[in-house]
């Protein structure tokens, strides 16, 4: 549905030029919600920019259902833009404009006139929640509320693809996790294809497919949220599960099993210590649902050196879980995201 | 000198101060709305062909916007810089050429409104400025063309700006209307200067001020009403749960 290819961004030239976007390539399927991650300034705006071209990329592709945009006229832009909606960090809704004035100014814009805006522009207020408040201006709005305005407008076109940069970003948690469930009811309902830039990694637990890690403008991973986690040493996977620092056990073993679909039911451990006769101790562990599949990681020390657990590793690698040996005491391994311990000790 | 003291004093003063409104308001209320049909769309293309905006390349050339933008940026320069009593003669060949004559308050209209729009132009350029460039991408982004964007999201949302930024136009276009007085240009200036100043009437002179005043007044206190009607920002006293009111 969206492809961009080797795309990249210049700011400026000289030395005063800032590579925003260094030789990207992204493939977003067809009806999935597909997550870039991020740090600030790492280029997730400019790449999503790109896609609508907002942001004119200095060189490279971007093909969005069939069209190349980067090839098209102004006018040709334009109206391919009508099958792309956009949400903002910000909202950006007009002040001047009621809560339907705004979702009415992309059908005005699209060329629906009379009483069939008037309808339309209810009909998707009623889609996003917010029916009962078409004749309140933003100011008299809550940020939850904007950016259901916000997704609203977005959505007055028509559009098949839905780009959100950081629609969330100023929200609190509980308001993120509705609007979040709103993307999702969206992308069922009306088949849309979403693209959203976020530096939650709660935000592509919660409803990606898909997801990359953006970093100094170049794609570090990319592909499904359940390959990914089966991706031996993927960095995603460890900030979508993290662990928290590895306790330096001397003389033991620290392994990491993967589950994603059907292993994460297994009852792994209780087979290992009836097998195997080991004493084994969980260290962390962390289990979400990612588009409606259980997975996760989870952390456990085995008593004895990897060498002398060589064969239950090998047998829990036999059973299609993916092992990760992440110390072994005496090393002091600790995972890329040495953030907050959140998950841990479950 | 006027006798205050006569039997048809007041009636003349009454007589010669409706006239003098109504040749002020004509010259103004003209000059007004030449100055909002050329010094809006003024405004917005000055704005508009700066780097980076709406209409940086014009048919896709960039080096014709800025020459766009340098020539209208040393007019509104040359306007805003020329003394206005100076601009007033220096313009009376060009007021004979469209008017026919330079004396009378039709006249008065060409170098008030040659003066007003440069002036109200600035204040367009920083009205729309002050317009979130955020806006002008979300109504890109729904597939505007640079007219939507201008007639739908620039204009409307910095509307209350305007209105404030032409109430001062106007205020400046009374101020100027009276000095076109003195050059026989008519109005409440010329009220003024003959019968307050040349004909030493205190009542006249005093006649004309409280006129004036209550003119700008009643503007002033409309363009404010009108901003105050068409700006939509929260309001500090209101918190973010509270229960919207329909307006
Ligand atoms: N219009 C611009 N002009 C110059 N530099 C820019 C512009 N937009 C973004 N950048 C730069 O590009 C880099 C990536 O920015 P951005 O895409 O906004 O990052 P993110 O959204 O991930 O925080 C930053 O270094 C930023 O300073
Ligand atoms: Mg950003």
């Amino acid at each position: 549905m969206i492809s961009i290819k080797h795309v990249s961004k210049t700011f400026g030239s000289g030395t005063g030029a800032t590579t925003a976007l260094d030789d990207v390539s992204l493939d977003v399927a067809r009806g999935e919600i597909f997550g870039v991650i991020g740090q600030s300034g790492a280029g997730k705006s400019t790449l999503i920019r790109a896609v609508n071209l907002l942001e004119r990329p200095t060189s490279g592709t971007v093909t969005v259902d069939g069209d190349e945009l980067t090839l098209l006229s102004p006018d040709q832009l334009r109206v391919a833009r009508r099958k792309i909606g956009m949400v903002f960090q910000h909202f950006n809704l007009l002040a001047g404009r009621t809560a339907q004035g705004n979702v009415e100014l992309g059908l005005e814009i699209v060329g629906v006139t009379g009483a069939e805006r008037r309808r339309r522009s209810l009909e998707i207020l009623d889609l996003v929640g917010l029916g009962d408040k078409a004749g309140a201006y933003p100011a008299e709005l809550s940020g939850g509320q904007k950016q259901r305005v916000g997704i609203a407008r977005a959505l007055a076109g028509n559009p098949k693809i839905l780009l959100s940069d950081e629609a969330t970003s100023a929200l609190d948690p509980e308001t993120t996790r509705s609007i979040l469930d709103l993307v999702k009811t969206i992308n069922v309902q009306l088949g849309l294809t979403v693209l959203l830039i976020t530096h939650e990694m709660d935000v592509v637990k919660r409803v990606c497919d898909s997801a990359a890690m953006l970093e100094h403008g170049r794609i570090l991973e990319q592909g499904s949220i359940v390959s990914l986690i089966s991706t031996p040493g993927s960095r995603l996977a460890h900030e979508l599960f993290p662990l928290g620092e590895v306790p330096p056990h001397a003389g033991n073993t620290v392994i990491e099993i993967t589950f994603s679909g059907g292993s994460a039911d297994r009852p792994v451990i209780a087979q290992l210590a009836r097998n195997y006769g080991l004493d084994v101790s969980i260290l962390g562990a962390a289990v979400e649902t990612i588009g409606g599949k259980q997975a996760g990681r989870t952390r456990l020390e085995l008593p004895g050196s990897p060498v002398a657990n060589a064969a239950p590793i090998a047998d829990l690698r036999g059973q299609g879980l993916l092992v990760e040996i992440v110390g072994d005491g005496a090393a002091s391994w600790t995972p890329s995201s040495s953030s907050s311990a959140e998950g841990a000790h479950a | 000198m006027i006798d205050p003291t006569a039997p048809d004093f007041w009636s003349g003063l009454f007589q010669v101060l409706l006239v003098g409104t109504g040749e002020t308001l004509y010259m103004v209320g003209i000059a007004l709305l030449l100055t909002v049909l050329v010094g809006l769309p003024l405004g917005i293309v000055l704005v508009g062909t700066e780097r980076g905006g709406l209409f940086a390349a014009p048919f896709g050339s960039r080096p014709l916007g800025r020459v766009i933008n340098r020539v209208l940026e040393f007019i509104v320069n040359l306007g805003r810089s020329v003394p206005f009593i100076i601009l007033m003669v220096a313009l009376i060949p060009l007021t004979r050429l469209i008017v026919g004559t330079f004396i009378g308050s039709t006249a008065a209209i060409v170098p008030l409104a040659v003066v007003a729009i440069p002036f109200f132009a600035r204040m367009v350029e920083i009205a729309i400025k002050e317009v979130d460039s955020g806006l002008i991408e979300a109504a890109e982004s729904l597939g505007a063309t640079r007219w939507q964007i201008v007639s739908k999201v620039l204009v409307p949302e910095s509307l209350s700006t305007l209105i404030l930024g032409l109430s001062t136009t106007v205020t400046s276009i009374i101020n100027f209307s009276a000095m076109v007085g003195t050059v026989a240009g008519g109005g409440l200036g010329q009220v003024a200067i003959q019968y307050g100043y040349q004909r030493y009437s205190t009542i006249h002179m005093v006649a004309v001020i409280i006129l004036i005043f209550i003119i700008v007044m009643i503007l002033q206190g409309t363009a404010t009403w009108l901003a105050r009607r068409f700006s939509h920002r929260a309001r500090p006293a209101r918190t973010r749960t509270s229960v919207p009111t329909a307006i």
